[in-house]
């Protein structure tokens, strides 16, 4: 399903086109070329300062390009849109901590104008496939941050998107959990078929997730590698890890951070 | 804890009582506390206290909503409209400082006598708070919040109801309970400096019949009017936030 050869093939559905973003005048991304297909899982490494949290923002509609396009399924991303779903580093900032967990993912319901009667099956069926069954009454502050982040999934899942939009996602969770969650987004993955821009600092969870991996560079933001992930699917923590292709990928990528970072 | 709490007042009282009786005063500012406390009883039963009750917080109430529901209806413009603010600015501080009880003497020319004045007043005294506190309140969201309320295409209507509102809730209950306890403070003033009304009357019409129990019983009501005022606002405010209390606090 995500050979590369049937990539060739997928619509496109993230297109940056020689996209420049400058504030003021400092240069934050330079020219950046770069197309996400549909279905296709592409992580985007590089040191901070690369622009990496800003390009998946333009992305979002979030934040406007000064120079050139990005487009989303055929359209200028100017303003955010709903089927484009932004899953956000700091869960426990993006949750609204007077909602429960139903309450939460509702609001994205709310927003699509998801009729009362129905939203409540709807919000049930999310909250298990995000591994939280029963656990809608809860509110924020009840939980942990790995079940934060999961609650923070589910409402973007509500959103139905076709593209999902992640923020180094699971950055402030411990190791365990982080492996767990990089599973459930995997066959999330396969499940929607929606494709994912993925922006993390972790090379290992990059290889571990991607079909791609771009990996960015500072001073201004642009592209510095681009590579492709032939690891077979679906991936395993213990074997895929384990693997030399997924040892000679992490070895040039730990390469490519350590100079771009010097 | 609450019982040892009470030790004290409870032996200042008792000290005062015998200070009084021993030294066989006819002060006319002070009574003995069990005088006040017949005072008081008196004064509930032939009515008079509940009457002036009924309307200092008439008066109270009414200024606290209008002043609340103005500051709070500007505050929220203000907080989400950042050119606005900035327009106002300068109004607003140049007004705010004005002392409410110094527009008697204006409010008792423009509306006479009675309620009217003294909620136009209570009114005044109560909205700057609000409007500030609740302006405050908007630019202490979480912007991270609006990025949601983005993302997720809320309307603007939506954006304010469940989003702003309940995220700048919390700390508009602190200052509807401090626009509370000014009320109070308020009502009573224009009562003892004006208004032929109210406890604040009660207590000037007692200071001048020189009669110090009644004055003081009045003092001790007024008192327990403002500590059951505030038990109230600070239960609603547990009773509202329950559960995600918790979350807020950590914020």
């Amino acid at each position: 399903m995500r050979k590369t050869d049937k990539q060739a093939a997928a619509r496109p559905v993230i297109e940056f086109s020689r996209v420049d973003l400058s504030f003021g005048d400092r240069k934050i991304i330079d020219k950046l070329d770069l197309t996400v297909r549909e279905g296709e899982f592409v992580c985007i490494i590089g040191p901070s300062g690369c622009g990496k949290t800003t390009a998946l923002r333009m992305a979002g509609g979030l934040v406007n390009p000064t120079g050139g396009s990005v487009g989303v399924l055929g359209e200028a991303m100017l303003k955010p849109r709903r089927d484009v779903a932004i899953v956000f580093q700091d869960y426990g900032k993006a949750l609204l901590p007077w909602r429960t967990a139903h309450g939460n993912i509702s609001l994205a319901l709310e927003a699509a104008g998801v009729a009362k009667a129905e939203r409540g099956d709807r919000i049930e069926h999310l909250l298990e496939k995000v591994g939280l069954p029963g656990q809608g009454d809860k509110y924020p502050a009840e939980m942990s941050g790995g079940m934060q982040q999961r609650l923070q999934i589910a409402r973007c899942l509500a959103q139905d998107p076709k593209v999902l939009l992640m923020d180094e996602p699971f950055g402030a969770l411990d190791a365990m959990t982080r492996q767990t969650l990089q599973d459930e987004l995997l066959s999330i993955a396969a499940d929607t078929r929606a494709t994912v821009f993925f922006v993390t600092h972790d090379l290992e969870e990059a290889i571990y997730l991607g079909d791609r991996v771009v990996g960015l560079l500072p001073d201004p933001g642009r592209i510095g590698t681009m590579t492709e992930i032939g690891l077979p699917r679906p991936r395993d923590q213990l074997s895929t890890r384990e693997m030399p292709e997924f040892l000679a990928l992490r070895r040039s990528l730990f390469d490519f951070i350590e100079k771009a970072e010097a | 804890m609450r019982a040892r709490g009470l030790l004290l007042p409870l032996l200042l009282l008792v000290a005062a009582e015998l200070g009084m009786r021993l030294s066989g005063t006819q002060s006319m500012a002070l009574a003995a506390p069990s005088d006040v406390f017949l005072s008081l009883l008196s004064a509930i039963g032939d009515g008079s206290l509940l009457v002036a009750t009924r309307d200092t917080l008439t008066v109270a109430f009414a200024g606290l909503a209008i002043g609340t529901a103005v500051g709070l209806a500007f505050g929220i413009l203000f907080g989400l409209v950042p050119p606005l603010n900035r327009l106002m600015e300068v109004t607003i501080e140049a007004i705010r400082p004005v002392p409410s009880v110094a527009l008697i003497p204006i409010a008792m020319l423009a509306l006479g006598f009675g309620y009217r004045m003294g909620i136009a007043i209570v009114a005044f005294a109560c909205a700057f708070p609000m409007l500030i506190l609740t302006r405050a309140a908007i630019a202490g969201i979480e912007p991270r919040l609006f990025e949601v309320a983005r993302a997720l295409r809320l309307s603007a209507m939506q954006r304010v109801f469940k989003i702003i509102l309940p995220a700048a809730f919390p700390r508009i209950m602190v200052a509807f309970r401090l626009a509370a306890g000014i009320a109070l403070v308020v009502a009573v003033t224009v009562e003892i400096a004006a208004n032929p009304l109210g406890l604040g009357y009660g207590i000037l019409i007692a200071q001048q019949a020189l009669d110090p129990a009644r004055m003081l019983a009045y003092l001790v009501w007024i008192g327990i009017v403002g500590y059951a005022l505030n038990w109230a606002l600070v239960g609603a405010q547990h009773g509202m936030f329950g559960r995600a209390g918790g979350a807020e606090a950590r914020q």
